[in-house]
């Protein structure tokens, strides 16, 4: 088996009495995208920020690329080559669409000390940007301003933000939340490519996406996971259907 | 509705041309006047890249521009007394040149902002303001009881401070250096603004978990842009010390800071121009209605509260809305 490149021991976190994490081992592989899924409530933006920094759990650890990251910052982990997505999108709602992305750009660049010349003028900097916004298909939108997007678009943009980083893994919490069916399939399409240049961690309630998607699923369930397979094997699982799919299905 | 780049360039011809005029009317107490607009402009500049881009209600920059007045009243104090400046093994013997003056200035209040923002920016929201009234405070009673620079009576400097080749006795000379300054100090701003330190500072005051996840540090933005705000707050407080011969705890005082707060929301938070147009109606309203009543400041009141309910992009907001993104 090929080393992980990023792997999860043993988290656990508690909210007073709650367990949000209970024990979480999970790892994500070079080439695969693997998805988490859960109902509401079941901790999976939880896990999602203990693993990119957000929140330190209370015991276990993560490890990205083989280097134990449990004690660093959002920050450090995203230096170290972890791209996220928000659940609810994080972006500076006054700024320009390319503004946006030229800030993942700088973040890629690691040189924001630079006080006189303008960013746009930048020509590193501005062709990363573009060509990431120009990936996910908002290259005719550029130059607007970023609150005046529409919903799905605003989620096309937190995956632009994470390409501008070229992450050794992305990390990515329902993406296609509101997209629509037509958005829904291009992201999906879009993802299915993505794998080749990094893994994919990704938290999804779309089911027609996660099944078309996932090499590994695992299901998350108040905290625990309570089975890890492929698509098939997840789909066949009694115990799933029971606490998951059973209302889907 | 005019284009911000006219609007700038307006504001600052007008302050000039007005200065001029004044000159060749022999008005040397309209320059004096304008002289103030244009120190105070300064000192709201400079609380602006805090407050405007960085987001940081910062209720203690009286702290800054007290200790650019006493970095130039204690200078001044000791070369002008003849009487070296002991600090343990140095020996300074005071200065009456202002580029000497200004530099100290700048680098006295630099290194307070340091150590305040250090201490401040770890708390967000009302606490930072609290922590930095608090230091303003801290300021404000240690210079009134610190009786060898002249406790509450603060220190008189009996001549103005010289500038190399230029004469500073004259008006029109000390306004148009102030003038100089203010125009740098505005040119760097807009730079600043536009520069990836700007673009990534603008980003950690709307959403600081973003700036984080691609990979920069919020903290250590909003540090900078509180220590480049604090020294040019600074610089102001010395040219405002020389411009009245003269310094005293007031210029630490907490109604200091909020003024200049005041200046900046009135012009417009953020904007270039906005903290030149809010000290010029200001002064202009200290010196228009201070004579007629000694509570003009209701009126201010009265205008601030408007441009708060109706323009939250103060003055400069109405004449020039902002546009997205800049080329
Ligand atoms: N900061 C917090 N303080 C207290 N409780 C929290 C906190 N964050 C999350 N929780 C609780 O922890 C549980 C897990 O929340 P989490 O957001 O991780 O769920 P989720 O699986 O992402 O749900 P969803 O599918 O709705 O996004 C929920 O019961 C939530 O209310
Ligand atoms: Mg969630």
């Amino acid at each position: 088996m090929t080393e992980p490149v990023l792997a999860t021991h043993d988290l656990t976190k508690s909210f007073g009495a709650l367990r949000a994490s209970d024990g979480i081992s999970i790892d994500l592989r070079p080439g695969e995208i693997h998805a988490i899924i859960g109902p509401n409530g079941a901790g999976k933006s939880t896990l999602i920020h203990q693993i990119c920094g957000g929140l330190r759990p209370d015991s276990g650890s993560v490890r990205l690329l083989g280097r134990d990251v449990t004690a660093e910052g959002i920050a450090a982990r995203s230096r170290a080559g972890l791209g996220r997505t928000f659940q609810i999108s994080a972006l500076a709602m006054e700024d320009s669409v390319l503004q946006n992305a030229m800030l993942g750009a700088l973040g890629h660049s690691g040189r924001p000390w630079r006080f006189w010349r303008p960013a746009h003028a930048d020509a590193d900097l501005r062709a990363r940007a573009e060509d990431s916004l120009r990936r996910v298909g908002l290259a005719d939108h550029m130059h607007m301003r970023t609150a005046n997007l529409s919903h799905g678009q605003r989620r096309q943009l937190e995956v632009a933000v994470a390409l501008t980083l070229d992450p050794k893994a992305f990390i990515m919490d329902e993406p296609m939340a509101g997209l629509g069916a037509e958005g829904s399939a291009l992201l999906t399409r879009f993802l299915d490519g993505l794998r080749a240049e990094a893994p994919i961690l990704l938290v999804e309630h779309d089911m027609d996406a996660v099944f078309a998607l996932a090499d590994r699923i695992s299901v998350l369930v108040y905290g625990r996971v309570i089975a890890t397979g492929s698509a098939r094997d997840i789909r066949a699982s009694a115990e799933v259907r029971e606490a998951y799919l059973g209302e889907e299905a | 509705m005019i284009r911000e780049r006219y609007l700038n360039l307006g504001v600052l011809a007008l302050l000039l041309a007005l200065a001029l005029l004044a000159r060749l009317a022999d008005q040397s107490f309209t320059i004096t006047v304008l002289t103030k607009v244009v120190i105070l402009a300064l000192a709201a500049a400079g609380l602006n890249i805090a407050l405007g881009l960085g987001g940081l209600v910062s209720l203690g920059h009286a702290v800054f521009f007290g200790l650019g007045g006493y970095a130039m009243g204690i200078l001044a104090f000791h070369a002008q007394n003849f009487a070296p400046l002991e600090l343990g093994p140095l020996t300074i013997a005071g200065s009456k040149s202002m580029p000497v003056i200004w530099l100290t200035a700048i680098a006295v209040s630099a290194l307070a902002a340091l150590v305040i923002g250090l201490l401040s920016l770890r708390t967000s929201g009302v606490y930072f303001i609290m922590i930095t009234l608090a230091f303003g405070q801290m300021f404000y009673y240690f210079s009134i009881s610190w009786a060898a620079y002249g406790g509450e009576d603060g220190l008189s400097i009996y001549i103005r401070n010289g500038f190399p080749g230029l004469n500073m006795l004259d008006p029109i000379q000390f306004f148009g250096i102030c003038f100089a300054v203010l125009c740098l100090v505005l040119l760097f701003s807009d730079r600043l603004a536009r520069s990836p330190f700007g673009l990534a500072l603008n980003a950690a005051r709307q959403v600081p978990v973003r700036v984080e996840t691609v990979g920069l540090s919020p903290m250590r933005l909003k540090l900078l842009a509180f220590v480049i705000s604090g020294a040019i707050t600074g610089l102001a407080g010395a040219l405002y010390a020389d411009l009245n011969r003269f310094v005293s705890p007031t210029m630490f005082s907490w109604q200091l800071s909020g003024e200049l707060m005041v200046l900046v929301i009135l012009g417009g938070v953020g904007r270039l121009i906005g903290p030149v147009v809010g000290a010029a109606i200001f002064v202009a309203l200290e010196q228009l209605l201070g004579g007629l009543t000694a509570f003009w400041q209701i009126w201010l009141g009265v205008i601030l509260l408007l441009i708060v309910l109706f323009a939250r992009g103060g003055v400069v907001g109405l004449i020039a809305p902002k546009g997205v993104g800049h080329d």
